[in-house]
């Protein structure tokens, strides 16, 4: 895969459709554009037109080595960048895009590890891409994901995650508010939940946890006290509490 | 129509590299779990060419004379906070008696991340190893009981956890910069990616 990472593409929003109340998807034609492996993100430039630019970082949902990159932003309501791309930005509209970035958070058919993703929130995206692999490889290694949001309303690609030719089955996991007739109350993830929804220390999985910094560290902090070793942790922090 | 971005009007800081935003908080980026390190089984070491090791327990560490540091970080996903303050040994300090002919360093952590520096970049009053952050430990998610700190390069070369640094003869990549990084990382020169 050529890798371009200086340039600044033009990105022009050819496809947009909303996930949630609060989130977007968003797909860019990127003439240019490298490709990318599952996990990776971009920087994604705005300029207004005195000339002032902000950078922000996203994950990107879609892989492979098309000149389209998928992105789904969740709307932070005091944000400076966020509303605009979930409320704002119209079909046609450029951004400037740069990547793809981060070379270690991402997970590529060819490893032979059984996966355990986690995600909490929008960091759901990045998993997207790797679940999405994984199908398109028809790989059989083991690959599950563990999604925690606050209600069942939160979630980003709920089709795309329950359907039941997934490859990668997806296990919810609700903190504040729970669909009816659900067993469990909701409350965060604990170690007896981690213990009992992801894959064992014995498999050895290589775990990927992405989302906001709190929950990163709780959770991979739990994986390493039942017994996961640190070198199969990865994670991927996207700012906030 | 295009949709037009407002932004928020921010006023132009001197201080602020190109391509950086200003934030109040302290994000925490790491690429692993947060290790988490005893002081009673903390070292720190200078490993050279002449297989030569100097080498600081925590006690011996924290006996050394220390600086208050105040300075502005940058971090190359584009945030910058400024005035930070700091705690620390100057790297002056701990290479008052090292004697090596190597230009590189590379850093080592606990967690086993690297980073690569030139040794110029540490000299000279421009690095130390800190031990406090605003006047208390430094957080584990922030690198404590100790990280490098180097304000003027991006913050990925203050290595969280730090544990020692080997002189090397040429520039050899270390975690982020084998990952597409910069080599150096100078945000004044926007070095974010190779
Ligand atoms: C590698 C990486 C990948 C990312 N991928 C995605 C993605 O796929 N989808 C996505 O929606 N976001 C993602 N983010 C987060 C994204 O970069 C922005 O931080 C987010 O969109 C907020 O930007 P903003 O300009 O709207 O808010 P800002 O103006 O930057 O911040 C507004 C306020 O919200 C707080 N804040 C900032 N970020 C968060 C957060 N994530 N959660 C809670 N509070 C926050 C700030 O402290 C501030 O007080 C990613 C971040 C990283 C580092």
């Amino acid at each position: 895969m050529s890798r371009r990472t200086n340039a600044w593409l033009t990105g022009s929003l050819a496809r947009a459709h909303p996930l949630t109340a609060s989130a977007r998807s968003i797909t860019f034609a990127v003439p240019g554009w490298p490709g990318n492996d599952p996990g990776h993100h971009v920087d994604v430039r705005l300029t207004a037109p005195d000339g002032y630019q902000v950078v922000r970082s996203y994950s990107i949902a879609s892989t492979g080595t098309g000149e389209e990159i998928e992105l789904a932003i969740d709307r932070l309501p005091d944000g400076e960048v966020s509303p605009f791309l979930v409320d704002d930005l119209e079909l046609g509209d450029t951004v400037e895009l740069r990547g793809p970035l981060g070379g270690w958070f991402v997970w590529r058919p060819e490893q032979t590890q059984p996966v355990q993703l986690i995600a909490g929130g929008s960091g759901v995206v990045p998993f997207i891409a790797m679940t999405r692999a994984h199908a398109s490889a028809g790989n059989s290694i083991p690959m599950q994901l563990l999604y925690s949001l606050r209600a069942p309303c939160d979630a980003f690609f709920r089709d795309e995650l329950s359907q039941p030719s997934a490859t990668a089955p997806t296990t919810w996991h609700y903190t504040r508010t729970v669909p009816p007739g659900w067993s469990r109350s909701a409350g965060r993830l604990t170690v007896k939940d981690l213990k009992s929804e992801t894959l064992p220390p014995e498999q050895v999985p290589l775990t990927y946890i992405c989302g906001p910094t709190g929950f990163v560290e709780t959770v991979s902090r739990a994986l390493i006290s039942l017994g996961h070793a640190a070198d199969n942790i990865r994670t991927e922090r996207f700012g906030g509490i | 129509m295009m949709a037009v971005f407002g932004g928020r009007r921010r006023d132009d800081n001197p201080a602020l590299p190109p391509g950086q935003y200003l934030t109040e908080s302290f994000p925490v980026l790491s690429a692993g779990p947060t290790p988490s390190i005893d002081t009673q089984d903390w070292e720190f070491f200078i490993h050279t060419e002449a297989a030569h090791t100097h080498q600081w327990t925590w006690d011996q560490f924290i006996a050394l004379p220390s600086e208050d540091i105040t300075a502005d970080i940058h971090c190359v996903t584009s945030w910058s906070k400024l005035g930070a303050g700091w705690r620390g040994v100057a790297l002056d300090t701990l290479f008052a008696g090292v004697e090596t002919g190597f230009d590189f360093v590379m850093a080592h952590s606990y967690g086993g991340y690297t980073t690569n520096l030139p040794l110029e970049d540490l000299l000279n009053g421009r690095a130390w190893i800190a031990y406090e952050y605003d006047g208390g430990e430094i957080d584990p998610e922030h690198g404590g009981p100790a990280r490098l700190l180097v304000p003027h390069l991006y913050f990925w070369k203050s290595a969280k956890w730090i544990r020692g640094l080997v002189m090397q003869s040429g520039d050899k990549p270390g975690f982020w910069e084998e990952n597409g990084y910069n080599l150096h990382g100078d945000p004044w020169r926007e070095e974010r990616y190779a």
